[in-house]
C-alpha cells in the first residue's frame, strides 16, 4: 500500500519531515518529547498542527529552525528536508546547529512567529531595529534601503504610522500591534515556509480574526506555505488546507481540511471535534473537554499512546503494540487499529 | 529626560545637605574638644597650670566657643563657598593641604579598582554564561567562591610577598622612593600604575566574584529569553546574538550597583591600605579621629560621601542610557 507520508520530495513538497524523534536531557533523566512524527508541506499551503498542550507542537516545528535549546537531541533516524530555495534538498537534522547554512535558512527561508508577542521582541531594541536586523542579515541592501523596506513592510501588515512605529520600542505598541509587527519581521526575507506557533492565542478574539485575515491575505500576496498551531479548531478550519492532530508527542491522523472535519477516523480527533467550543463562547478556549488526564511524557503508554483514554480500546492490542500509519482515503491517515487491514 | 536630570540633582542636594548635619554631629561627638586636647599635648609633662581661661583663650581663637549652629554654618560656608575645609590642627595647617594629594590618590585607586573589577567580571560572568555547565563554568564558580571567602588582607599580604620576592620590586606605598616626591612627569604617572596593580587586585577581589556571579545569573536568565530565540529565528550569528541581545541586559545590574561597589572598596580600604602602607584617606580618617582634628575628619567624609552620592547618579544615567523601558516610564 502506497502512504502518502512516503512521498518523496519532489514538485509541490516543500518540507518533509521524517521519524521526527526529539528527546530532552533533563535532571530526571531522558524525556521523549516527540517520537514518530511524520508530516509534509507543500508550497503555499497551510497545514494545520492541533493538539492539546504539550503534545509536541513547538518542539516538532521548532525543530525545522534547529531552534530547540542544548539539552535537546533529535534521533539520527529522523530527517528534516526541505527544499531550498536555489533547488537543493537539505536534511535539516544533519546540519551544524548554528552554522552558515542552517542561518541562511533561518528568517531568509523560513521564519518562525511565536504565541507571546510581547516578549518576542527585546525590550531595549527599537522594533525597526529589530526588523532592520532581519532584512541586513539576508538581503544585500544598504542601511538606507533596509529602512524603507521595513517601513514598507510595517505598512503592509496594517500598521498605521509605520515611520513612527519603526521608531518606537515594542512595549509602546499593543498586542495586536506587536503581532503585526512579528509578522512583518517574518516576512522580510520572503520566505518559502512561516511556522505560526499559536500566533493568536494572545490575543484577543477580534484581534484573533483581524490577525489570522492578514496572514491569508500574505500568503496569497507572498505565496509562502504555512504550518499553522493551534489548539483551536474554530481557528485551524479557516485557513488550512491539511490538518495534523498530534497527540502526546505523535501525529495520530493528518489529511486535508474537509475530510478531518467532516470525516475524522481517529478517536482523539473525534472527540477534539466535540469539544469545539461554540460559537461565541470564547473561541481562544482551551481544548480540554475530553475525558482522563494527559500522560505523562516520562511515562508515556504502552502501545497506541491514546489508548490510556480511548473509549473503543481493544484490550490486548492498543495496550500492547503501536499501531501503523493507514490509509483511510485519499490523502487521509490515521494511526489506529480500528482501521488496520 | 531632562527634568529626570533636574529632579535627580535637586535630590544630590538635598542629601549632602542632610549628609552635612550629619557629619557635623559626628564631628561633635567626641567627648573634650580640641582646644583641651591641644592643651594638654603642648603642656603635659612641663608643669605649666593651665587654667579654664587659657583653654577659653584657644577655643576663642579657632571659633570653638559660637554655638554649634553657628560653627556649622561657618564650616559649611567656607566649603561651598570657598572649598575651603578649615583649619587642620594638628598639622598646624590648612585640611586642604592635608588632604589635598591624598584625595585624588585614593580617586586613582578607587577607580583602578572599578576598572579592574569591571573589566574581569563582565566578560567573564558572560562566557561563563554562554558555557554554562562547562568545565569552564564549574572553575570559574569555584574560583569566585573562593573570592568571598578569603579575606583581602591575607591576599593583600599575599601579593605584597609574591611581588617582593619573585618580582623584588617595593610595592609598598603608591611610588617608588625615587618618585615619592619628584615632580608629576610620565615616568612618575607609570610608577604609580605599577603600584596600583596590587590594591586594585586586592580591593577588586571580592567585588569581582560578586559581581561576576551576578553577570553570570542575569546572562543565563536573558539567554533564555524568547526574544533571543526570536533573533536566534532571524539568522544573525551565535557571537553577535549574545553581545546584542542578552549581553547588554547582562550589564544592567552591575552599572545599577556601581554606588553600591563603591561603597564596599571604601570601607574595605582602610585596612588594604594599613597592609599596602597606602597614603589614602581612610588610614588619615582614623588617626584625626584620635586627634580630634574634627575639620579633617569632617571633610574626609563629607568627600567620601560626596564621591557616593555622585557616582549613584552616574550609575542612574548609566542605566537611563541602557534601559529604554527606564526612559519612558518617565514621560
Ligand atoms: N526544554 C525542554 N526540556 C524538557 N522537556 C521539554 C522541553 N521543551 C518541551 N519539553 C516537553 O516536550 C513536550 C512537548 O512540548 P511542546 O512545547 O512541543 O508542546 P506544545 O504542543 O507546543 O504545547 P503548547 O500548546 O502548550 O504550546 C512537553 O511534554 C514538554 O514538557
Ligand atoms: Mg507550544
Amino acid at each position: 500500500m502506497e502512504i502518502t507520508t512516503n512521498a518523496s520530495i519532489n514538485g509541490d513538497i516543500l518540507l518533509k519531515v521524517k521519524d521526527l524523534k526529539i528527546s530532552f536531557k533533563t535532571d530526571e533523566g531522558v524525556i521523549t518529547a516527540v517520537d514518530g512524527v511524520n508530516f509534509f508541506v507543500k508550497r503555499g499551503q497551510t497545514l494545520g498542527l492541533v493538539g492539546e498542550s504539550g503534545s509536541g507542537k513547538s518542539v516538532s516545528t521548532w525543530a525545522i529552525m534547529r531552534l530547540l535549546p542544548k539539552t535537546a537531541i533529535i534521533d539520527k533516524d529522523s530527517s528534516i528536508e526541505f527544499l531550498r530555495r536555489d533547488g537543493e534538498i537539505v536534511d535539516i537534522t544533519k546540519l551544524k546547529p548554528n552554522g552558515r547554512e542552517i542561518r541562511d535558512i533561518r528568517g531568509g527561508e523560513a521564519a518562525l512567529i511565536f504565541q507571546e508577542p510581547m516578549s518576542s521582541f527585546s525590550p531595549v531594541y527599537t522594533v525597526g531595529n529589530q526588523i532592520m536586523e532581519a532584512i541586513l542579515t539576508h538581503r544585500p541592501v544598504s542601511k538606507k534601503e533596509a529602512q524603507e523596506i521595513a517601513v514598507d513592510l510595517l505598512d503592509r501588515v496594517g500598521i498605521p504610522n509605520p515611520r513612527q512605529r519603526f521608531k518606537q520600542y515594542s512595549f509602546e505598541l499593543s498586542g495586536g500591534m506587536r503581532q503585526r509587527a512579528m509578522i512583518a519581521v517574518a516576512l522580510s526575507s520572503n520566505p518559502s515556509l512561516l511556522i505560526a506557533d499559536e500566533p493568536t492565542t494572545a490575543l484577543d478574539v477580534t484581534i484573533q480574526a483581524q490577525v489570522l485575515e492578514l496572514m491569508k491575505e500574505l500568503q496569497e500576496e507572498f505565496g509562502m506555505a504555512i504550518i499553522f498551531i493551534t489548539h483551536n479548531l474554530g481557528v485551524i478550519a479557516q485557513i488550512a488546507n491539511e490538518i495534523a492532530v498530534m497527540y502526546l508527542g505523535g501525529i495520530v491522523e493528518r489529511g486535508p481540511r474537509r475530510e478531518i472535519f467532516h470525516n475524522p477516523k481517529h478517536p482523539y480527533t473525534i472527540n477534539l471535534l466535540h469539544a469545539i467550543p461554540r460559537i461565541g463562547k470564547g473561541q481562544g478556549q482551551r481544548l480540554v473537554a475530553i475525558e482522563g488526564q494527559i500522560p505523562s511524557p516520562l511515562d508515556r503508554p504502552p502501545g497506541c499512546r491514546f489508548h490510556t483514554r480511548c473509549q473503543e480500546m481493544i484490550p490486548g492490542r492498543c495496550n500492547v503494540d503501536v499501531p501503523k500509519i493507514t490509509q483511510v482515503g485519499n490523502n487521509h491517515t490515521v494511526n489506529c487499529f480500528l482501521y488496520e487491514n | 529626560m531632562v527634568s529626570f536630570l533636574i529632579q535627580r540633582i535637586i535630590g544630590m542636594v538635598i542629601t549632602m545637605f542632610f549628609v552635612s548635619i550629619i557629619v557635623f554631629i559626628i564631628m561633635e561627638l567626641p567627648p573634650g574638644d580640641y582646644a583641651e586636647r591641644w592643651a594638654f599635648r603642648k603642656f603635659s609633662g612641663t608643669g605649666t597650670q593651665i587654667t579654664e581661661a587659657d583653654i577659653n583663650n584657644i577655643r576663642a581663637e579657632y571659633g570653638l566657643d559660637r554655638p554649634a549652629w553657628e560653627r556649622y554654618l561657618n564650616w559649611i560656608g567656607g566649603i561651598v563657598t570657598r572649598g575651603d575645609f578649615g583649619e587642620a590642627f594638628a598639622f598646624q595647617t590648612s585640611v586642604n593641604n592635608v588632604i589635598g594629594q591624598k584625595i585624588w590618590l585614593t580617586l586613582a585607586i578607587l577607580f583602578s579598582t572599578l576598572i579592574v573589577t569591571y573589566l574581569i567580571a563582565i566578560p567573564v560572568g558572560i562566557y561563563a554564561a554562554v558555557r554554562r555547565r562547562s568545565v569552564a563554568d564549574y572553575t570559574l564558580t569555584v574560583f569566585s567562591y573562593l573570592g568571598l571567602a578569603l579575606p583581602n588582607f591575607l591576599l593583600a599580604l599575599l601579593l605584597l610577598y609574591i611581588t617582593v620576592t619573585v618580582f623584588d620590586s617595593s610595592v609598598g606605598g603608591l611610588f617608588s622612593p625615587e618618585y615619592k616626591d619628584a615632580p608629576w612627569s610620565m615616568a612618575k604617572v607609570v610608577d604609580l600604575l605599577k603600584h596600583l596593580i596590587v590594591p586594585a587586585v586586592v580591593l577588586a577581589w571580592s567585588a569581582t566574584a560578586l559581581q561576576l556571579q551576578t553577570v553570570r545569573a542575569t546572562m543565563s536568565d536573558e539567554i533564555n529569553k524568547l526574544s533571543v530565540t526570536a533573533a536566534r529565528a532571524r539568522g544573525i550569528s551565535e557571537r553577535k546574538l549574545m553581545l546584542k541581545y542578552p549581553a547588554r541586559l547582562a550589564i544592567n545590574p552591575v552599572a545599577g550597583s556601581i554606588g553600591f561597589d563603591i561603597n564596599r572598596i571604601f570601607s574595605e580600604l582602610p585596612i588594604v591600605a594599613l597592609v599596602l602602607g597606602l597614603p589614602e584617606l581612610g588610614e588619615l580618617l582614623i588617626r584625626s579621629y584620635l586627634d580630634l582634628d574634627m575639620f579633617v575628619a569632617g571633610a574626609i567624609l563629607l568627600l567620601l560621601t560626596f564621591i557616593i552620592v555622585v557616582m549613584n547618579f552616574f550609575s542612574d544615567i548609566l542605566l537611563l542610557i541602557l534601559d529604554p523601558r527606564i526612559k519612558l516610564e518617565g514621560r
